[in-house]
């Protein structure tokens, strides 16, 4: 029964994606925000038993989800939350989503009430192609990962590593496992150890309320 | 091209509360025995454990989908039962049974009395929507079913549906409630209070004892247009009959100039034809008498939300002003509130409260995933 829901669907996993994947442990409740066609969300239901849930203001987004079995409820990320009871979910993802927040520290807080912990990942604004882009065209950058023209993009706010990092102090937050990644052309991600908030495109935090 | 159809069907008859174990109404009076007429669909399987109960919304009936011999005309829902179709009858057994104090083969006020051998007229008892839902609880127990993959249905199916989740927590996969409401606003009362009194006024009711003589067409047939108004919107108003007249000029007269006049005036005449003016009184009083208190922490049905197991989904439809999205939304933030797993989609679609019977994409690929779903991997 059901088979077309039942493939494993890892293989056009998004590459940040798949780390936030390998960081969630089998059997967990997992809230999404932002969850788009549900690539995460049935990735990790096929292959790790999770329960988890979307939240989608696109509404064929949202039929695309619900067309694969998944739970997703049609709403906006940054009011959807409040409803929910305190620790509901294991986990809380954010992928490539805190950009897009009108209230980012409201929406962490919540984040933070309704799960035991928060992934976060995002675009680093600061990494060498940005800056070098900034420095010699004198236009906004235009990267992969953030491949909007100030015109049309989705994101009204943008930050580096560091300042994810200086901005837990200020909430506070703890972050309790980072990765700083370059993509690779093959869709997986190469790790970035040395100077990460130059030399690494994209980062990926877990938290835990502080 | 011919669509897939379940084929020739059969409206079937099941009668429980035999006297003298009459069945007890929430009004506290006593209805036996109680028959209700259901069409089944699809092959139930081996373990029992694909039923899927349709609950059919006010003036609906137990023909959900396929034909009766000799008839041309499909079942209320067959854009979206039968084979390979969203409520696909090649994987699931479908049952559909009209609600009791409704006219199309269930008892109701329309029925005979067999304590008095006369039509029941206003001594038929009034029934609420946990009466209709206890009915079907029985006919599915009739069936040798324990258990439902899922209950579905829109506008009066889907408090239904809602209904059986509060009443029988345990004893379903899936809710998928459309185009509905957890209690029957002070708007949706007050039309079917203008359409009530339009039936009642009318000089051939005689307190709903006309069975032997002249109905009361007219006034039924005014309730049904008044309902039709709500089940439309102002965009599919204007793009199905904007200000077009009949006769392209003004006739300055009060037969009915424009072509929404005249469409009125046709669902009112075709209604009387197939509807019974008293059950037209019980099923919009059921209605309205719904509300399953779910603000109230304490009120049973919340209780019930609580415990179930069952996975939820409603979907709403952009233009219905009938059964608003936030109605919908209400529902869906209590089973939020409760950590039961809830979806919810608001579909894009013009046509206001009907929607959810007409043709649609993204309700198609909404039902046919949700039920799907529901087996697991």
């Amino acid at each position: 029964m059901a088979a077309e829901h039942c493939t494993d669907s890892g293989h056009d996993l998004r590459f940040d994606l798949r780390i936030v994947a390998s960081w969630i442990e089998p059997g967990s409740r997992v809230l999404d925000l932002g969850c788009a066609d549900g690539k995460l969300l049935r990735f990790l239901r096929d292959t790790k038993g999770v329960q988890g849930l979307g939240i989608e203001h696109d509404e064929d987004e949202v039929v695309s989800c619900v067309a694969q079995g998944l739970s997703v409820i049609h709403g906006d990320i940054n009011t959807e939350l409040p409803g929910f009871p305190d620790k509901a979910f294991d986990y809380v993802v954010v992928s490539q989503t805190l950009q897009q927040a009108y209230e980012p520290t409201g929406l962490l807080h919540q984040m933070l009430r309704v799960g035991r912990r928060g992934i976060v990942s995002f675009p680093n604004f600061c990494c060498l192609q940005v800056r070098l882009q900034m420095a010699f065209s004198g236009h906004v950058p235009v990267t992969p990962e953030l491949p909007y023209q100030w015109y049309n993009t989705p994101n009204i706010r943008v930050l580096s590593l560091e300042d994810f990092k200086t901005y837990s102090r200020a909430v506070p937050f703890a972050i309790t496992r980072s990765l700083a990644v370059n993509p690779a052309s093959d869709g997986s991600a190469r790790e970035v150890r040395f100077w990460p908030n130059l030399l690494a495109s994209y980062g990926i935090f877990m938290i835990t309320a502080a | 091209m011919t669509q897939p159809t379940v084929g020739t069907v059969r409206t079937q008859s099941f009668t429980f509360a035999h006297p003298p174990h009459p069945m007890t109404l929430d009004s506290g009076v006593g209805l036996g025995p109680v028959s209700l007429a259901y069409e089944t669909c699809g092959e139930l399987n081996a373990d029992r454990s694909n039923a899927v109960l349709v609950c059919h919304a006010l003036t609906g009936d137990a023909h959900v989908a396929g034909y009766h011999a000799g008839d041309d005309r499909p079942g209320w829902w067959e854009h979206y039962v039968g084979p390979g179709k969203p409520i696909d009858t090649d994987r699931y057994f479908v049952i559909c049974s009209n609600v009791i104090g409704s006219c199309m083969g269930s008892c109701g006020p329309s029925s005979i009395n067999p304590a008095t051998g006369r039509y029941w007229g206003l001594d038929f008892p009034i029934v609420t929507i946990p009466d209709m839902v206890r009915a079907q609880r029985e006919l599915v127990r009739h069936l040798g079913i324990d258990h439902l993959l899922a209950v579905t249905g829109g506008s009066l199916g889907g408090m239904q549906t809602l209904q059986w989740a509060a009443a029988y927590p345990d004893m379903m996969d899936g809710i998928l409630a459309l185009a509905t409401t957890s209690r029957h606003s002070a708007q949706a009362i007050a039309f079917n209070e203008v359409a009530r009194q339009s039936i009642m006024s009318d000089p051939n009711w005689k307190n709903g004892d006309y069975y032997d003589g002249v109905r009361p067409d007219l006034g039924l047939a005014v309730a049904r247009m008044i309902g039709h108004i709500t089940y439309l919107s102002d965009e599919s108003m204007h793009v199905k009959f904007g200000r077009e007249l009949r006769g392209g000029q003004f006739a300055f007269n009060f037969e009915g100039d424009f072509q929404v006049e005249s469409y009125l005036h046709h669902q009112g005449k075709k209604f009387v034809e197939r509807f019974d003016a008293n059950a037209f009184l019980y099923v919009t009083k059921a209605a309205d008498y719904f509300d399953l208190d779910l603000a109230n922490p304490d009120s049973p049905a919340r209780r019930a939300l609580a415990t179930t197991k069952a996975r939820f989904l409603l979907a709403s439809f952009t233009s219905d002003w009938l059964y608003p999205t936030y109605q919908s939304r209400q529902v869906v933030d209590i089973l939020k509130a409760l950590g039961r797993d809830v979806s919810f989609c608001e579909i894009t679609a013009p046509w206001g409260h009907d929607a959810f019977l007409l043709p649609d994409q993204r309700l198609e690929t909404v039902i046919r995933g949700f039920l799907g779903g529901l087996h697991g991997c």
